[in-house]
């Protein structure tokens, strides 16, 4: 589903990614394991598109994402370090609103969602109210309400308790097993169930 | 799988949510009205209060009062959905980041542009504008903000990345802004003495009308610059 080939990224004098190639197919997970600095999040910014390459081709289902980078948009979600969460508006708003922009969500999905992450009861909270840990399941609901096939995840168990910590896993076992695909970069492995789960430990190496 | 809002739905989200939220927050856009008023109050305070004098300055003081106002508005236009990623998530929505950036825009005009228009007649009356031009008067600025809020968006784009961006915002967005200053208060001078307007009011247009077509774009290439 997703290729990567001969990418070169450069940031201000570095150059992070050395003609970097990859590739995802459906069911996949591929998890960054680099240490610091290597250019973990360069490497998902820039297959968001959000971060221009120096060179190297970047392929979603055999077509350049850059033939048609809006229609390549609505298959990614992207997860970053910023949830882009309001803190003056409710859990339940912040959803509605992002999820809007996508296609809209029912109200039935929306509450799945919310029982899944364990957020029910704060649905009417004010985001700036919640903790860390709790943005970060909000981010996760919203994560599964896009219904992208491509996830793009930068430390997505970042201040999360182990229960959500295996909560991020299942739904990334779920996405997996739906035949999506995710490409993660994070410290701590993440302990997923699917076949398809690969480690990637320095960008050296090939994947 | 791929499902997207259409572009009008997509830009009435945009501009629903950037209202609730001002709504919940009322400080932010209540400023620069304030600050508009404050100026231009002040003008009859510091010069002596003969009308004459005073109508001679009304042009100049409402508008330099009016840009001023919105160079300090446009500021926060972007800054805090840069900073916690919803500009990136609109980037990579979907949906054409130019449209929902001049839907944002026009939102903020909205809050921040139309209570000027709304406070000028005050603020004419109290430079000693007769009855009779303030229609003019509103005509003017209500043009000029709508174009002054988009090329503010612009300079807000460029200077989203930079820390105290505040003053080189102002740097940017002022030169621009000559235009429809120099028209603004041409039209606004013309009302005032009671003459025919509306050359000045169909370039005051004009420029709105760029800059309705041309400054989201602009505003969008710079957003996506300082969001790498």
């Amino acid at each position: 589903m997703l290729d990567v080939s001969g990418l070169h990224l450069w940031r201000g004098e570095r150059h992070v990614l050395k003609g970097l190639s990859l590739h995802l197919g459906a069911g996949q997970a591929l998890q960054l394991l680099w240490p610091n600095g290597a250019g973990k999040t360069s490497l998902l910014r820039a297959v968001a598109g959000l971060l221009p390459s120096e060179s190297g081709l970047i392929s979603w289902c055999g077509s350049a994402v850059s033939a048609d980078p809006l229609a390549y948009c609505r298959n990614l979600a992207y997860l970053g370090h910023e949830l882009a969460l309001k803190g003056d508006l409710t859990v339940l708003e912040n959803l509605y609103y992002s999820l809007g922009l996508r296609g809209g969500v029912t109200a039935a999905q929306l509450q799945a969602a919310l029982q899944q992450t364990g957020l029910q009861s704060l649905a009417g909270e004010l985001v700036r109210h919640l903790s860390a840990g709790q943005k970060r399941r909000v981010a996760l609901a919203r994560l599964g309400l896009w219904q992208a096939p491509l996830w793009l995840l930068d430390e997505p168990v970042a201040n999360l308790d182990a229960a959500g910590q295996q909560l991020v896993a299942a739904a990334i076992d779920a996405h997996l097993q739906a035949g999506g695909c995710a490409l993660i970069a994070t410290h701590q492995p993440l302990t997923l169930a699917s076949p398809g789960n690969r480690l990637w430990q320095q960008p050296q190496e090939a994947a | 799988m791929t499902a997207s809002a259409g572009a009008w739905s997509a830009a009435a989200l945009v501009v629903q949510r950037d209202l609730r939220l001002a709504f919940r927050r009322p400080g932010e856009w209540l400023q620069p009205v304030a600050f508009f008023l404050i100026v231009t109050l002040l003008f009859p305070l510091a010069l002596d209060p003969e009308p004459a004098r005073l109508r001679i300055l009304a042009p100049a003081a409402l508008w330099v009062a009016a840009l001023l106002a919105s160079v300090l508005a446009v500021e926060f236009l972007f800054r805090e959905d840069g900073r916690d990623g919803t500009l990136e998530q609109y980037a990579l929505s979907g949906q054409s980041f130019a449209w929902l950036l001049l839907a944002k825009t026009l939102t903020h005009w909205l809050l921040t542009g139309l209570p000027l228009v709304v406070a000028a007649p005050l603020a004419a009356m109290a430079l000693g504008a007769p009855a009779a031009s303030i229609p003019g008067v509103l005509a003017a600025l209500l043009l000029g903000s709508l174009s002054l809020s988009l090329l503010g968006a612009v300079g807000a784009g460029l200077t989203l990345g930079v820390r105290r961006g505040g003053a080189l915002l102002s740097l940017i967005v002022l030169p621009l802004a000559i235009p429809t200053l120099v028209f603004g208060a041409r039209a606004t001078d013309l009302a005032i003495r009671g003459e025919p307007m509306d050359g000045s009011l169909y370039l005051l247009a004009a420029l709105a009308v760029l800059a309705l077509t041309l400054a989201p774009l602009a505003a969008a290439a710079a957003v996506r610059i300082s969001l790498e």
